[in-house]
C-alpha cells in the first residue's frame, strides 16, 4: 500500500479531525483507544515491544493451504505459494505452520483504525463523501520499496501493539460512528483474508458495506471468495512491467492483471491506483501499455488514479513525482480512451474531480478529500443523463 | 582445499607475526577482535573441524565435560594457543558484554546445545567476561531448546528478541532493509555466533551466515531465490557485521535433509564443532560436509533440488567481502 498513509504522522483533514473529536464512544469501545490523541489514529502505533498477552484469541486455521508430507504445508492464498516447514511462517509473516496445520495469527488482531473519507482510499465512484471505518492488521505478501506503511505492513503481528476487535464488534463500531463503510486497508487485506471475510459478513448483517484496498496479489479462489463478500476492491497496480514487480515490489505483475480480470468478470466494483515513481515506472510506453490493457481487458469505465509518490521506506533517494509526469500519464490514458482518469495526492488539482465523458461537465467536484458538489441523479449525469458507472447510493 | 593436521600449523603462524595484509583481512571480515593476532596466514581463513566420539556417553547422551574439552581444543587450534583462555582472549576483551547467538528453531532436537553455550560461558568468564547474554529470535524458541529465560540481572542473561524488541530505524545493505534487534545493537559489544550444522529446505544449508536472520525483524521477507542475496545482505547490515567475532557451529548432531525443522530420520551424529572467524569459509566447509553426507545417503545434491546455497558465493563477492569461499584460501584443520 503506497498512497494511503497510516500512522501518527498522518495528516488528518478537517472533517476527519472533527469527526474523530466527537467520538468518545469509540474510545470507550476499546481500551487501546483511551488517551489516544483525537486527531491521530483512533488506535495505532507500531511498538518495539509486543503488547499482546495471549495469541490464542487471534489464531484461526487458515482457509487456503494444502498439507504436505513431513508436516509441511503449501499456502495457496497468494501466487507466491510458500512451502512452509513446521514452526515457520510464510513470506507475509502472519501465517504460521504449527505441527502441519496452517494458521492465521491476525484474525481480529487490529493494529490501526481510523475514520477516513472514502476518497482517501481512494474510491471516487463509491459513495462519495462517505466515512470509512478503516482497519488493518500487520503483514503484507509483497515488500514494496516505496511502502508508506511499512511499519505495520512489513512486521510480524507480535512486533506491533494490537487490539482484539472481533467481526461483530467491528461492525458495531462502524455503525456507532455513522460509517456506512468498513475499509480493509493500510497493510494488505489479502494476508488477513479470513478476518475480512468474517467482518464483511457481520457488516452486511449490520447494514454496513465493505471495501478492500489491496495490491491484488492473490490467487483466483480466495479472490472469488473475497469478491462475493465485499462491495468494492481497489487494486494498487504498482507498475505495468514485470521488472518493476520483481525488483521493487518483490512480486509479479501477471497474477495482479489476472485478478483485475477476475474482478471484472465477477462484477465487483473496482478502481485502480497507479503510484507513479520517478524513473522507475513513469515511461510513456508503460502508461500507454497500461491504458490499452485496461481498455481492452476491463473496459474504459474503470477509474484509474495516477498518484504522486513521496519518498519513503527504501526509496528515499527519489524525489516526489513531478506534477508534469502525472499530467502526462493522465493525458496518455485519456488519449487511449479511458473515461475516468484521476490525479491523486495533488490536492486541488482539477483532475481530482469526476467529469461526464459525454458532456465534459463536472459531476463530482472534489478538493482533496472534500466533496464540493455532486451533480448526479440516480447515477446519471444531471446535465446530459449519461450513466456514470459506480456505486452512488 | 588443504586438509592438515593441527600440529603441523599451530605455532608457525604465530611466528609470522602480525602483518598489514592480515589486519586488513580481519577488518574485512568485520572482526573487531580483542587481539589483532591472526589465526591463519594472511589472506587465508582457517576452519577448524573438531570431532570426538567421546562427547557421547555409552547411552548416547552428551558428556558435557568431554564437549568442553573438544571446545577447548578447537579454540586452541583456531588461534594457535596453548590454553583455551588464551584463545578466548584473542576474541573478547574484559569488560565487554558478549552475546551468544544460538539457533533454536529446530527445538530441542537440533538446536544449539545448551551444554555448548554453557561451556563457552565458562571459558568467557575465565577470560574476564562478566556479562554474557544468550539470545535468539524468540523466548519461546529458547525455551523449546531447553534454555531458561533470565531477562534481568548481571552475569548471565538469556532472552529472545521479543524482550527488548528491534530498533525503530531501518538498517539497509544491498536488498536488505531491516530493523536489527536491540539485544545486538544496544546490549552486546561482541557476538559469538553458534549456528547448527543442518540442511535448509529453501536456502540449501543454514549455518553461520544465515543464523543472522535471527537478528532482524523480517526474516520471512528474505527466502526468495534460495535466500540469495539476502543472507549475505543481512549479514552485511552495518549494525551486525562488525560485532560478530567468532563462529562456532554446533555439529554434535547434524541434519542433511528436511531442515530447518527437526527431522530425526535425517540426522546423524557428527560429534563435532566447526570453528572459524570467517563465516563464509565456515559455511563453505559446512555445506560440503552436508553435501557429502547427502551423497553417502543417496540424496540428491542441493543443486539438483534447486536449493544450491549461492548466497555463500555472494557473501564472498566484491560487493560483500564477508569472507572467502575459495577452497585454495581456506585452511581446513581437522582435529
Amino acid at each position: 500500500m503506497a498512497r494511503e498513509r497510516d500512522g501518527p504522522l498522518n495528516t488528518v483533514d478537517r472533517r476527519a479531525f472533527l469527526k474523530a473529536a466527537s467520538l468518545p464512544c469509540l474510545a470507550a469501545c476499546s481500551g487501546a483507544l483511551v488517551g489516544a490523541p483525537l486527531a491521530a489514529p483512533l488506535f495505532a502505533g507500531p511498538l518495539a515491544v509486543p503488547a499482546a498477552e495471549s495469541d490464542a484469541q487471534f489464531i484461526r486455521e487458515a482457509k487456503f493451504y494444502e498439507k504436505l508430507p513431513y508436516k509441511k504445508i503449501k499456502c495457496t492464498l497468494c501466487p507466491r505459494e510458500c512451502v512452509i516447514d513446521d514452526q515457520e511462517r510464510g513470506y507475509c509473516g502472519v501465517r504460521e505452520n504449527r505441527g502441519g496445520t496452517y494458521y492465521t495469527l491476525v484474525h481480529s488482531r487490529v493494529v490501526t483504525a481510523h475514520i477516513d473519507p472514502i476518497e482517501k482510499k481512494p474510491f471516487f465512484h463509491f459513495l462519495p463523501g462517505a466515512e470509512a471505518f478503516s482497519v488493518a492488521t500487520a503483514g503484507c505478501n509483497v515488500n514494496c520499496k516505496m511502502c508508506q506503511n511499512w511499519d505495520i505492513s512489513q512486521v510480524r503481528p507480535e512486533q506491533v501493539r494490537s487490539t482484539y476487535v472481533p467481526p461483530e464488534k467491528l461492525a458495531t463500531l462502524a455503525r456507532q460512528n455513522n460509517c456506512p463503510v468498513i475499509a480493509y486497508t493500510y497493510s494488505e487485506p489479502v494476508v488477513y483474508l479470513e478476518y475480512v471475510l468474517d467482518c464483511a459478513e457481520a457488516a452486511r448483517a449490520a447494514g454496513v458495506r465493505s471495501v478492500v484496498v489491496s495490491g491484488g496479489y492473490i490467487q483466483t479462489d480466495p479472490l472469488k471468495a473475497l469478491s462475493t463478500r465485499v462491495d468494492a476492491i481497489k487494486i494498487d497496480l504498482k507498475a505495468y512491467s514485470e521488472q518493476f514487480y520483481k525488483e521493487v515490489v518483490n512480486g509479479e505483475l501477471k497474477p495482479v492483471l489476472e485478478a483485475l480480470v477476475t474482478l471484472r468478470k465477477n462484477g465487483t466494483w473496482n478502481e485502480i491506483v497507479y503510484l507513479v515513481v520517478p524513473t522507475l515506472n513513469d515511461g510513456d510506453a508503460e502508461f500507454r501499455g497500461l491504458a490499452r490493457w485496461i481498455k481492452s481487458e476491463l473496459g474504459p469505465d474503470v477509474p484509474l488514479h495516477f498518484s504522486r509518490f513521496h519518498p519513503e521506506y527504501l526509496l528515499k533517494n527519489l524525489p516526489p513525482t513531478p506534477l508534469e509526469t502525472l499530467e502526462r500519464a493522465k493525458a496518455i490514458a485519456d488519449a487511449e480512451g479511458l473515461h475516468y482518469v484521476y490525479i491523486g495526492n495533488v490536492p486541488g488539482h482539477p483532475a481530482e474531480s469526476t467529469y461526464c465523458p459525454h458532456c465534459r461537465r463536472k459531476v463530482v467536484e472534489r478538493t482533496g478529500y472534500t466533496i464540493a458538489g455532486i451533480h448526479l441523479h440516480h447515477g446519471k449525469c444531471q446535465y446530459c443523463q449519461t450513466p456514470i458507472p459506480g456505486v452512488w447510493s | 582445499m588443504s586438509i592438515k593436521p593441527a600440529a603441523s600449523t599451530r605455532r608457525s603462524f604465530l611466528k609470522q607475526g602480525f602483518s598489514l595484509g592480515s589486519a586488513l583481512w580481519a577488518l574485512n571480515q568485520g572482526g573487531a577482535a580483542a587481539s589483532p593476532a591472526p589465526a591463519t596466514e594472511p589472506g587465508r581463513s582457517r576452519v577448524v573441524i573438531a570431532r570426538d566420539a567421546k562427547i557421547r556417553t555409552a547411552n548416547s547422551s552428551l558428556d558435557s565435560a568431554q564437549l568442553a574439552k573438544l571446545l577447548d581444543r578447537a579454540l586452541q587450534a583456531s588461534f594457535d594457543c596453548d590454553s583455551p583462555v588464551e584463545a578466548w582472549k584473542k576474541v573478547v576483551r574484559p569488560g565487554e558484554v558478549v552475546g551468544l547467538k544460538v539457533n533454536c528453531l529446530g527445538g530441542r532436537g537440533n538446536a544449539t546445545h545448551p551444554e555448548l553455550a554453557e561451556a563457552i560461558t565458562e571459558r568467557l568468564r575465565q577470560a574476564g567476561i562478566t556479562d554474557i547474554v544468550i539470545w535468539e529470535r524468540l523466548n519461546s524458541d529458547l525455551e523449546h531448546a531447553r534454555y531458561k529465560i533470565v531477562e534481568r540481572g548481571s552475569g548471565l542473561r538469556c532472552f529472545g528478541n521479543d524482550t527488548l524488541g528491534y530498533e525503530d530505524d531501518l538498517s539497509t545493505f544491498g536488498q536488505a532493509g531491516s530493523r536489527v534487534c536491540r539485544t545486538l545493537t544496544q546490549v552486546c559489544d561482541a557476538v559469538i555466533n553458534l549456528p547448527v550444522l543442518k540442511d535448509h529446505g529453501i536456502a540449501g544449508v543454514t549455518l553461520a551466515l544465515k543464523s543472522m536472520f535471527g537478528a532482524i525483524h523480517n526474516p520471512n521477507k528474505y527466502h526468495s531465490n534460495a535466500c540469495d542475496p539476502y543472507v549475505a545482505d543481512v549479514f552485511g547490515l552495518p549494525p551486525i557485521r562488525p560485532k560478530i567475532r567468532l563462529h562456532i557451529c554446533d555439529g554434535i548432531n547434524a541434519q542433511y535433509e528436511g531442515g530447518p525443522a527437526y527431522m530425526p530420520q535425517w540426522m546423524w551424529p557428527f560429534n563435532g564443532l566447526l570453528v572459524a572467524r570467517d563465516p563464509v569459509a565456515l559455511d563453505y566447509v559446512g555445506w560440503k560436509i552436508i553435501e557429502k553426507k547427502r551423497s553417502e545417503m543417496g540424496a540428491k545434491s542441493l543443486r539438483e533440488l534447486h536449493r544450491h546455497p549461492n548466497y555463500i558465493l555472494t557473501a564472498a563477492d566484491a560487493e560483500h567481502r564477508l569472507g572467502t569461499c575459495d577452497p585454495k584460501r581456506i585452511e581446513q584443520v581437522e582435529i
